[in-house]
Parts: structure tokens; C-alpha cells; sequence
């Protein structure tokens, strides 16, 4: 493939940026010391990873280095938490968390509920939001854990994560708070140490990390037992020996993320915005799904009517434009998208959606290659639709 | 990705035939809008019962798009007698195979041929809705699972999800659909037995006994061995704490009977010697 390659599809994973990429590189031929040893060759390797547990916790707005666990991913970040929490508070058997969370969180909670624990799914409204007023309602004195989403992968809207932990704590300080911020990381300022948030996961190829990494923060003084029981590393909770590189691709990543986030605020959602736009503008069975203010400033959801998200994406590869779907068709899995799903997202709509997510690497060009192009790729579909009726109604309406 | 043939690739990419036949001899649909599959298929049929046209309009993906198109073309020239003996395998092949997880395009591509034919001969299409619905999620009745189960010889869940997308959503149905995967399996094993040789019905009581029987008796520190096979009689012998055990004829019908007769064919009778 020569063709050109029009990347919309970050929330997926990311470029690794190059300044990221030349700050991993001495780590693996050069100083390739175990940041454990006694040797001054291994010492200057721990302050390496010392130094990038630091950019993590800045970016985070930690209070403490020490309350940077590096994982391997997003979901075993996940995992960590809150296998972790029901570990540490065995004689409570209620959690809660949302229909829209991320598999790593849903069927981990969904593999709690066979065990027999008590489990509190909270729903969504159109615009993809949780209803306070249900989350206050579902705290018994038997819940241990409350796990929420910052961001929606699908649509990007933001979950009032901040709000929802205060709320808790005021109701029993005791219940732990985990938010999954894989997709909010980057995009949304971030700032920990003013909320009542005990555990937060991040994954750096979100972030223009390489897969293979991520982290947890857990404020101190909050009981989490060991994940991988073994050495001391990671403060005993994750043993095994440092994953040095990309610790220290992570770290640089989290510094370039925090310098980057006004341009993802406003360069970034100003490309997002005229996408959309100018999908809605063109194609006459376009409808954006979710919330269209309260959203991660990259992410854009789009139901095409009345044809389904495969072809095109398919049709749009061919272009060399790379987006996804929500539908189940590309996922392995028959289920549509269980997010859109519980947001009542209508069938002519739920199974052709398609997501748009940019990075800070997008560019005018791009977008406007899109915009030239996909008008008439849908329309080309549009024709192979059994529901031509329906269509033609669409078409009227939009003119 | 998944991997599409190019000629998969090649057919939803340049669909064939799509589109409306005014004034048709025959219409058949399959699928609907909640399903995310769903496919129109319009035939124009000569005096001589010859299909001189076919064309199609799909909501679906791009493997559903290509079983659609491909079978407009396969259709086009044959009779309706030619084109009733068409099969879901039919479809899928004149793609050069499709991927497992998207079978269920070319079963909704005979569907539609099915309601077609079935449109053209005037028979009593609304009779399909008042069928047993077993997936509620994708509206798949009892009907259109047991012949896919037949034709395609399914034997386990997952290939029924995959050929025919039943118990693919909320899974309330998994139960219902083994079922029948069952029933039909011991249906068919059933016809099996008196075809089958003493040697092959001794190597299929032989992998019972070791898979589902025997495992379970050494926990209690008894035993079984097979000693003969006649017909439907099968010759056991109870070893080791079994032989002395009180209960002894209720764990040969119960258990190794009942077991048996469930893994190989209820006319099987077991004998203790």
C-alpha cells in the first residue's frame, strides 16, 4: 500500500511519537541495566525510571511518584484496581459502574457478578450521561467499589467522574473510587490530587506511547494488595522486572501530552468540529451520536442511516482512511456496539455508525481529503440500501 | 480485517445487479433493520419458469453485499427448479469461501432465495411468521437454525452463531439453540449406529467409557471395562470397589447407560457380565 493513509482512528491506538521513539532508544542497546542492580550502569537506569514515574506524576497532577504503578496496559491497569480493592475489602459485595465502560472494566465486573456479587449497572441517556441521582441511589453500606469511565471510547463524552467521587465519599468515605482514563488522558486536563478519586488507569499508546504499557495511580493510603506477587518492584504491588523503555517512552509521552493539551483543546477540536460539520453539511443521513458538547475534543461519533458500518469502513479503507466502527461486525462479534446500544441509539442508525478520533498529528489535509471524499462514498452505498423509502425521506428533509 | 477472498472483495466493491425490478415475478426479503443484515431480492421469471433477471438492494456488510451480488449472478439463466437447489454452501463457494464469523451472510442470501421462490409459487409466505422465534435478538426462528444445523452439519454453538448470527447478542438463547444442536446430532447419530460397524461402535463406546465414564467411577475407586458389543448390547463389567457395591445396577442404568445412550444413541442397551 503506497496510498495515501488518513489516520481518524486514535482512539484505537496511536502514533508513537518520534520524540517518544528517541527517548526510548538508548534504553535498549546502551544503558540496558536493571534498574535493581547495585552497579552505577543499573543506578543510572533507576533514575531514569524515577525520572519518568515523576512525568507520570505530573501529568496526573499526583501528590506522590510513589502513587504511579507502571502496567503493561489500560485494561490490566484495570484489572489491578479493581481485582484489587474487592481483594482488599472481601466481606463487601456490592459495585457498581456503568453500561458503557470499556470490556476491561465491563466483564471483569460482569465476571464479579457470577461470583456472586451484587452489581449496579448504570444506565445512560441519549446523550450518552449517567444520571447522579441513580449513582446516589445505588450506594448500599454493602458497596466496596464504584468504577466509571472518564471518557467514552465510542463517542468521547465526558462522564462527570469528579462529581460522581465527591458524591460517594460524602455518602460513605470508605466505598473506593477507580476511573478508567484511557481515553480522557491526553485530551482533558487531568488533575488528581483535587478530587476524591482513588485509583485512576491510563494506557500509553493512547498517548503516542507504544502498546505494551501503561499505569495506575493509587493515592496513598489506599489499600491495594499485590498483583504479581514477587520482587519488590512497583512497591511489590507488580513484580517483575521493569519494562525500561517504554516506562520511559511512557514518561516522555505523559510530558508531551501536558504540553500538547491546549493544542488538543482547540487545534485539534477545531479539525474535529470541521469534520463533523462538514459530514452533517454534506451527507443527508448523517447523525451524530452522543453528546455534542460535553465531549473529548478528538472523538466523533456519526450514524449512517440505513447502511451498515462495515462497508463502510471498508469503502473508506479503500481510500486509505482508517476510522472504526461501533458495529459488531468488524469487532469479531455479531452484538452491536453495547455503548450506542444502551445510549438507545435507533437500528437505522446503530449499525452504520462510524467513529472519527484524531490526534495531534492530524491535519487540515486530511480532513479536508475526507470531507472531499466520503460524500460519495456514502451516497454510493446509500444506493445499494433496501431502505431507499426511508432514504429519500432523509434527503428531502436535509434540503 | 478480516480475510475476504478477492472475489468477496471484489463484489462488494463492484456490486452486480443492484437495485429494483419493476413490476417482478417474484420479491423475497431476509433480515431486518434490528438484525444489522438485511436483503431484498427481485426476480424476473420467464413464461418457461427462467429467471432472466435478479437484482438486489442489502443493508449489511461487505461479505453480505458480495453473497447478494454473486447470487444474482449465479441465479440469472437458471430455471426455478435450478435455482430451489441453490444452498447457503453454494453461495459461500462461489466466493472462493467466506470467513467462519460470516456465513450467516450466505444463509440470509438463501433465505431471500427461498422467499423468492416461495413468492413465485404463491405459497403462504406470512406462515414463516407464526414459526417459533429461538433468538429474539435477531429474530432467527426454530426452522431456519435446524436447517442450517442440517445442511451445513453444525456441531457446536459457536458455528450456529456464526452461520446464522441466533445467540450472537444477549445469549438468553444458548441453552434453546444446544438444544436442538442435540437433538438433531443424536438424530443423526441415531441412523449412524445400525450402519456402523462392531468395530466403530466399539472405538465410539470405548471413547465414552474413557471420556465421561470411567473418570467418574476411579474417583469412588471402582472401574469399568468393556467386554463385548452385539448389535445394540453392550457387554460391561464393573471393576474395583463397583463390583462389591450395593448400588451397582443403579450406576449401570443411571450412569453408564444413560451415558451412553446420551453420547452415542438412545437404542443402546448396556449388559453387566
Amino acid at each position: 500500500m503506497t496510498q495515501k493513509v488518513v489516520y481518524l482512528d486514535n482512539n484505537a491506538t496511536t502514533m508513537v511519537d518520534p520524540k517518544v521513539f528517541e527517548a526510548m532508544k538508548p534504553y535498549f542497546c546502551e544503558l540496558y541495566g536493571n534498574p535493581s542492580s547495585m552497579h552505577a550502569f543499573g543506578g543510572q537506569v533507576a533514575k531514569a525510571v524515577a525520572d519518568a514515574r515523576e512525568q507520570v506524576k505530573n501529568f496526573l497532577g499526583a501528590k506522590d511518584a510513589k502513587e504511579i504503578i507502571f502496567t503493561a496496559s489500560g485494561s490490566e491497569g484495570d484489572n489491578m484496581a479493581i481485582r484489587g480493592i474487592l481483594e482488599a475489602n472481601k466481606n463487601k459485595k456490592h459495585i457498581i459502574t456503568t453500561r458503557i465502560e470499556h470490556p476491561a472494566v465491563l466483564n471483569l465486573y460482569k465476571y464479579f457478578e457470577k461470583q456472586g456479587y451484587d452489581v449496579t449497572y448504570l444506565n445512560v441517556d441519549a446523550k450518552g450521561n449517567i444520571d447522579l441521582n441513580e449513582l446516589k441511589n445505588a450506594i448500599t453500606s454493602e458497596t466496596a467499589l464504584v468504577s466509571m469511565m472518564y471518557a467514552n471510547n465510542e463517542t468521547g463524552v465526558i462522564l462527570p467522574v469528579e462529581k460522581a467521587a465527591k458524591l460517594v465519599k460524602q455518602i460513605n468515605p470508605k466505598i473506593k473510587i477507580h476511573v478508567d482514563a484511557v481515553q480522557a488522558a491526553g485530551k482533558i486536563p487531568i488533575d488528581v490530587k483535587n478530587t476524591d478519586i482513588d485509583l485512576l488507569t491510563i494506557a500509553g499508546h493512547k498517548i503516542h506511547a507504544p502498546k505494551g504499557i501503561g499505569a495506575l495511580y493509587v493515592k496513598t493510603g489506599t489499600l491495594l494488595p499485590a498483583f504479581v506477587i514477587g520482587g519488590h518492584q512497583e512497591r511489590g504491588k507488580r513484580a517483575g522486572t521493569e519494562n525500561v523503555p517504554y516506562i520511559i517512552g511512557l514518561g516522555k509521552a505523559c510530558e508531551l501530552a501536558q504540553e500538547s493539551l491546549k493544542y488538543e483543546m482547540t487545534e485539534v477540536k477545531r479539525l474535529r468540529d470541521k469534520l463533523e460539520q462538514g459530514i452533517l453539511k454534506k451527507v443527508y443521513n448523517a447523525k451524530v451520536n452522543g453528546a455534542t458538547e460535553n465531549r473529548v475534543p478528538n472523538t466523533t461519533n456519526i450514524g449512517f442511516q440505513y447502511i451498515e458500518g462495515e462497508l463502510i469502513l471498508l469503502h473508506l479503507s479503500d481510500l486509505g482512511i482508517c476510522a472504526s466502527s461501533g458495529s459488531a461486525c468488524t469487532s469479531g462479534s455479531l452484538e452491536p456496539s453495547h455503548v450506542l446500544k444502551s445510549m438507545g441509539v435507533p437500528f437505522e442508525s446503530l449499525h452504520g455508525s462510524i467513529r472519527f478520533s484524531l490526534s495531534r498529528f492530524t491535519t487540515e489535509d486530511d480532513i479536508d481529503y475526507v470531507l472531499k471524499v466520503l460524500p460519495d462514498v456514502i451516497f454510493k452505498l446509500n444506493k445499494i440500501s433496501p431502505y431507499q423509502k426511508e432514504l429519500k425521506i432523509l434527503e428531502e428533509k436535509h434540503r | 480485517m478480516w480475510d475476504y477472498t478477492e472475489k468477496v472483495m471484489d463484489h462488494y466493491k463492484n456490486p452486480r445487479n443492484v437495485g429494483e425490478i419493476e413490476n417482478p415475478s417474484a420479491v423475497g426479503e431476509a433480515g431486518s433493520l434490528v438484525c444489522g443484515d438485511a436483503l431484498k431480492l427481485y426476480l424476473k421469471i420467464d413464461d418457461n419458469g427462467v429467471i432472466t433477471d435478479a437484482k438486489f438492494q442489502t443493508f449489511g456488510c461487505g461479505s453480505a453485499v458480495a453473497s447478494s451480488s454473486v447470487l444474482t449472478e449465479m441465479l440469472k439463466g437458471k430455471t426455478i427448479e435450478e435455482a430451489a437447489k441453490i444452498s447457503n454452501q453454494d453461495i459461500a463457494d462461489a466466493l472462493g469461501g467466506l470467513p467462519p464469523q460470516k456465513m450467516h451472510c450466505s444463509v440470509m442470501g438463501h433465505e431471500a432465495l427461498e422467499a423468492a421462490i416461495a413468492n413465485y409459487r404463491g405459497e403462504d409466505a406470512s406462515a414463516h411468521c407464526e414459526e417459533k422465534i429461538i433468538c429474539s435478538c435477531y429474530h432467527v426462528t426454530e426452522n431456519v437454525l435446524r436447517e442450517a444445523i442440517e445442511d451445513n452439519n453444525l456441531t457446536d454453538l459457536e458455528d450456529v452463531m456464526n452461520y446464522t448470527k441466533a445467540g450472537g447478542a444477549c445469549g438468553q438463547c444458548h441453552t434453546a439453540i444446544q438444544k436442538i444442536i442435540d437433538e438433531i446430532k443424536n438424530k443423526k447419530e441415531k441412523i449412524d449406529i445400525k450402519n456402523m460397524s462392531a468395530t466403530q461402535l466399539i472405538l465410539k463406546v470405548n471413547n465414552v467409557i474413557e471420556k465421561h465414564i470411567a473418570p467418574e467411577l476411579r474417583k469412588d475407586g471402582g472401574d469399568i471395562e468393556l467386554v463385548d458389543v452385539k448389535d445394540n448390547k453392550i457387554f460391561v463389567s464393573l471393576k474395583g470397589m463397583c463390583k462389591s457395591c450395593k448400588f451397582s445396577s443403579n450406576t449401570l442404568t443411571n450412569f453408564v447407560e444413560a451415558s451412553l445412550k446420551e453420547h452415542i444413541s438412545p437404542d443402546i442397551e448396556v449388559v453387566e457380565v
